[in-house]
């Protein structure tokens, strides 16, 4: 087979769909090398391979701990970060004495939680405001009835950017807080005032196949699934110790490079949501100030967001979109139309570590007249 | 609610309803009510985000006499 490149044509692809899967930091594959040799065997047995793989383990979980801020005894390695939301949110609702099995959560939340609640609850959906901020008086309130399980508010929002102020919301006693943690697991620190928390290695910069599940000492957590002999009593089957340790490893290095990687990338979201706005009927959505650092989200009036989605291929960009006008399900985003912005023409540009001041420069090069061009070809 | 212009849009997938809306808005004079009628779920949201978009003011949602939901905006430039 041979392929031929015209670099003119095809000009090189810049990732920015970081909120997707963030690449493999450097940390991680030296790790993940290094301890696919060392880590391979049952860190159950005594012998000295397990005693080794057993050591790997407990270190990538120690560093985990240290890294999110919680202690190690409260730190679970899950297959996902969806197994770790299934897993969190459900074991508090069925470690709770005396709720029916309702969830109270925002209207935003990732499908994760959404299928949790369906699969294994009831659902008790609070609205959220234009910017994606969950209604607090609703969540109080709602949480207050009598038969709540458990409340589920992520901690910022995986389409949009929305931080949602999960210390803060003042629960009533003896109510759970499950939170999503996924979207900005070492990229923000972690709030206090959950029960439960979940994240994924994957989306910072750590291998697939990694879910953090995070359980305080003390929460009337009770494992939701088949138990299993294994290390760790609230996850099943064997653990997959070189990826953890090497999800550990990249965690360590995301946030210590945090700070900096952060006001980076917040000035070059900055721009975008500057730059982007002056196209004629373009809405940027999600909250100005609150929101994750390294993504943001904007709708063009009666564009296809697939065909957004291809157009910037071509342009060089790879990019995300949470319009379902061609989605199997044909449902809008759940996370616009709870925020009442638009559900077409949606594109979700979200930084990689390595994204630089130049690529964003060039993807705000072409964007208006990609968007002009497209609209003409619609006859309005 | 007699709206001046209705827009069938059943079967029409997003964004079309609101590509069509666009088309005909001007058939209607400043004050006058366009009714879109549209089966695509995204429409309830899109109607109304068009609306805030373009400074046109969203009346509401009614039913065509199908039962099939109507969207309704009244012109005011």
């Amino acid at each position: 087979m041979s392929r031929t490149r015209d670099p003119a044509a095809t000009p090189p692809a810049v990732d920015l769909d970081a909120a997707s899967s963030e690449p493999l930091h450097p940390a991680a594959r030296e790790t993940l090398l290094a301890a696919l040799e060392q880590g391979y065997a049952d860190p159950r047995r005594l012998h000295r391979p397990g005693r080794s793989a057993r050591l790997l383990l407990d270190n990538a979980r120690a560093v985990v701990a240290e890294n999110l801020g919680v202690r190690p005894d409260e730190v679970s390695f899950t297959g996902s970060g969806t197994e770790a939301v299934h897993r969190g949110l459900l074991g508090l609702v069925r470690g709770h004495r005396t709720g029916t099995g309702e969830v109270v959560h925002a209207a935003l939340e990732h499908a994760a939680v959404r299928h949790a609640v369906t699969w294994g609850g009831r659902t008790s959906q609070v609205p959220v405001d234009r910017l994606g901020r969950v209604d607090l008086d609703a969540l109080r309130n709602a949480a207050a009835r009598p038969g709540v399980s458990a409340v589920a508010v992520q901690t910022a929002n995986h389409e949009v950017g929305t931080v949602q102020p999960v210390a803060e919301l003042d629960l009533p006693a003896g109510v759970p807080l499950f939170t999503d943690a996924c979207a900005s697991m070492g990229r923000l620190p972690l709030p206090t005032g959950w029960d439960a928390a979940a994240g994924s290695a994957h989306k910072w910069g750590g291998p697939a196949g990694v879910g953090v599940l995070l359980v305080r000492k003390g929460a009337r957590w009770r494992n939701p699934f088949p138990g299993d002999d294994r290390v760790d009593e609230r996850v099943a089957g064997f653990e997959n110790v070189p990826a953890a340790l090497a999800a550990a490893a990249a965690l360590q290095a995301v946030v210590a490079e945090r700070e900096e990687t952060s006001r980076r990338q917040a000035a070059l979201i900055a721009r975008i949501r500057e730059q982007v706005a002056r196209i004629p009927d373009v809405e940027v959505v999600g909250d100005p100030d609150r929101r994750l650092p390294h993504l943001v989200t904007f709708s063009c009036l009666y564009l296809d967001g697939e065909a957004l989605v291809h157009r910037l291929e071509r342009a060089g960009f790879g990019v995300a979109s949470g319009s379902a006008c061609a989605a199997s399900t044909l449902e809008p985003s759940q996370v616009l139309s709870a925020m009442g912005t638009l559900t077409h023409g949606n594109v979700r540009v979200s930084l990689t570590r390595g994204t630089t001041g130049a690529d964003v420069d060039r993807l705000l090069g072409v964007l208006p007249d990609l968007v002009a061009g497209m609209r003409a070809e619609l006859d309005l | 609610m007699s709206p001046e212009l209705e827009i069938d849009c059943r079967g029409m997938r997003c964004p079309m309803p609101v590509i069509e809306l666009a088309r005909r808005f001007g058939e209607v004079p400043v004050g006058g009510v366009v009714a879109l009628v549209a089966t695509d779920v995204a429409a309830r949201v899109d109607v109304s985000a068009w609306c805030r978009m373009r400074g046109q003011e969203y009346v509401g949602e009614d039913a065509a006499a199908d039962g099939t939901p109507r969207y309704l905006v009244r012109r005011v430039s």
